[in-house]
């Protein structure tokens, strides 16, 4: 009994009802209409292996990943610093923070078409564009791990004889890592919400690419295809940080 | 007076926190700044560390006057209520930290910290984190790491307060030992009488932003020189409106109406039993009883006066309702300003007697 039990629990926790709870429903939707409208997950995975095999999903994967990968590290380059000068630094508050309250609430995808205009249709307007998504998340959490830095820690190091970059460096900036990898994710995600966006605009290959012409063939099943990567490459992604930062910033209080 | 503090002022917005402190503490004292929550002295040990600024007055450390020093120069290890440990550094580095700063070298750091981790009695835990430690542990990392920079005066911010009962006694005497041991001037801020009592050479008595009284533990506690010590030392009661010239053996003090009398004052013996004074014993009723561990509280009422008193365990076993004899030894009659200290004047013809 107990131990019935405690499969069951396993069972539940991992979200396997959830996922098999999907599948059926969409099995069953799919019964009553056509594979066009809503292919069901057998047309589907069909669709898949042939994108598979004939290369193109990978190219797509890739073309994705590299544009996703360059914006947000430009992105966190430039945003983790900058946060943490905002938090910290009061002059610089001054002159970022109404930037910053003013641009965050404009989706990047507001500026599809002026990045195109103003970077062309290569790589550069993408990228810009997956910067301009990742930095606003980063550094209002940033800010905000900058703000919250326990006071008393640095009372203790200004004790200990620390000066005001000291203090910077050894209690605000390891003590906003938490705020800060949580930016990260949120980043992230933006900036993968963001290449679709984009990549449906303006440009000849990538998931958003591959979601938006399939229309054009009426292949719907390739649009399910590309949704279900992207769910699979943001999930996979998250778990992949989230392992990293486990690994590497636990000291830090990142779990 | 190796540390002075003259006529310190602060306030915040129309708050005045301190007002007009002043005292001085001799090197190598451990002194302890005792009042109730409120009364300022947390503020008075900020500014003593420049953690916080006076607005007027002047400080003095090592005869060098500190007002525009920062905290960062002051010399002066502290010891944070919650510890201030930093979480995402070891014990080891936690320690070390201060000499980093200093850029003393690996060997000399290493060495350093090895003997103050022996010191505290934690050899071999550097590597832990300081979630890996109990409350106890993590109070000995902090007292290390605050002397870890040789500073010239050690303070600390409530040291005991978010230690459990148990520990906290341990700990007070540890802290004792060692600073006797490290022979550091040390000021500590509580609101613990017994605390404070145990653990300091002296106390400075704070109220509403004030000194009030400075003195050894014995000495405050056996002359209360104003009416808020008089209340606040010891769990004493508190008579009005010259009620205790009704006590037999006491007299009205013009100009003190009030009077504070500690349960240790009291004594209380059985109806049958023959005391050595009989002519100052008055006649009471036990109305309550309760045990407290090592002793019973006892309430007695003597007409329309209730007073406390304390009966040890092997001293006799009065019950709730029992006619009982009361004699009170002492008090402390007070008004705003002074305080009297008045002895039982047939106590005091006995002994002139005697003698």
């Amino acid at each position: 009994m107990k131990e019935e039990h405690k499969l069951i629990t396993i069972i539940l926790k991992s979200g396997l009802i959830t996922w098999l709870l999907l599948l059926a429903v969409w099995s069953f939707g799919a019964m009553f209409y056509t594979d066009d409208f809503l292919p069901g997950p057998f047309v589907t995975l069909k669709g898949m292996a042939g994108l598979i095999s004939d290369g193109t999903l990978e190219k797509d994967i890739m073309f994705s990943l590299i544009r996703v990968l360059k914006g947000w590290i430009l992105g966190l380059l430039f945003a983790v610093p900058a946060g943490l000068c905002v938090g910290y630094f009061k002059p610089a508050g001054y002159v970022l923070e109404p930037f910053l309250n003013f641009f965050r609430f404009i989706p990047a995808i507001g500026f599809i078409t002026l990045f195109l205009l103003w970077f062309g249709v290569g790589e550069s307007s993408k990228v810009s564009l997956i910067f301009y998504a990742v930095i606003f998340p980063v550094m209002v959490n940033t800010i905000a791990g900058v703000k919250s830095v326990d006071y008393s820690l640095i009372e203790a190091a200004q004790s200990m004889g620390a000066g005001r970059s000291k203090v910077f460096f050894t209690v605000i900036v390891p003590s906003a890592v938490p705020n800060i990898f949580t930016g990260v994710r949120l980043g992230l995600s933006g900036a993968i919400i963001c290449i679709v966006a984009a990549e449906m605009l303006a440009a000849s290959e990538g998931i958003g690419y591959l979601i938006y012409t399939s229309r054009l063939y009426y292949r719907t099943d390739w649009i399910f295809t590309g949704i279900f990567t992207l769910g699979i490459i943001g999930l996979l992604a998250d778990k992949l940080l989230r392992l990293l930062g486990k690994r590497f910033l636990y000291r830090f209080g990142v779990r | 007076m190796y540390l002075e503090m003259k006529h310190i002022s602060k306030s915040f917005g129309n708050f005045k926190v301190s007002d007009d402190v002043s005292f001085g503490i001799e090197r190598g004292k451990l002194v302890a700044l005792l009042g109730p929550s409120g009364s300022g002295k947390t503020t008075i040990l900020r500014i003593l560390a420049g953690l916080e600024h006076q607005d007027e007055g002047d400080i003095y450390i090592g005869g060098k006057l500190m007002n525009g020093v920062s905290v960062k120069d002051r010399g002066i290890g502290f010891v944070f209520q919650n510890y201030a440990l930093f979480p995402y550094l070891t014990v080891h580095d936690n320690i070390a930290y201060g000499m980093k700063l200093r850029k003393k070298s690996k060997h000399e750091i290493q060495s350093k910290v090895s003997e103050l981790l022996e010191l505290v009695g934690l050899p071999g835990l550097g590597s832990r984190f300081p979630a890996q430690l109990s409350g106890g542990q993590r109070q000995r990392v902090a007292f290390a790491r605050a002397l870890a920079t040789e500073p010239q005066v050690l303070l600390l911010d409530e040291p005991f307060a978010a230690i459990d009962a148990k520990v906290r006694k341990e700990l007070r005497h540890w802290l004792k030992d060692m600073i006797e041991q490290v022979g550091i001037t040390s000021v500590f801020v509580t609101h613990d009488q017994e605390e404070a009592v145990e653990v300091a050479d002296e106390l400075i008595i704070t109220n509403e932003g004030c000194v009030e009284q400075v003195g050894t533990p014995i000495d405050i506690y056996k002359n209360p020189q104003t009416s808020f010590v008089a209340q606040f030392i010891g769990e004493s009661v508190i008579l009005d409106d010259y009620a205790y010239e009704k006590l037999r053996g006491f007299q009205r003090q013009e100009g003190a109406p009030s009077a504070a009398i500690r349960p240790e004052f009291v004594k209380v013996i059985a109806a049958g039993q023959e005391p050595e004074f009989p002519s100052i014993y008055m006649n009471g009723v036990i109305r309550h009883k309760e045990f407290r561990g090592r002793y019973t509280e006892l309430t007695v009422q003597i007409g329309d006066i209730e007073l406390k008193a304390e009966q040890q365990i092997d001293e006799g076993n009065v019950k709730k309702g029992d006619a009982v004899k009361v004699m009170v030894s002492r008090l402390f009659a007070f008004d705003s300003k002074q305080t009297y200290n008045l002895v039982n004047l047939g106590l005091k013809n006995e002994n002139i007697y005697y003698i």
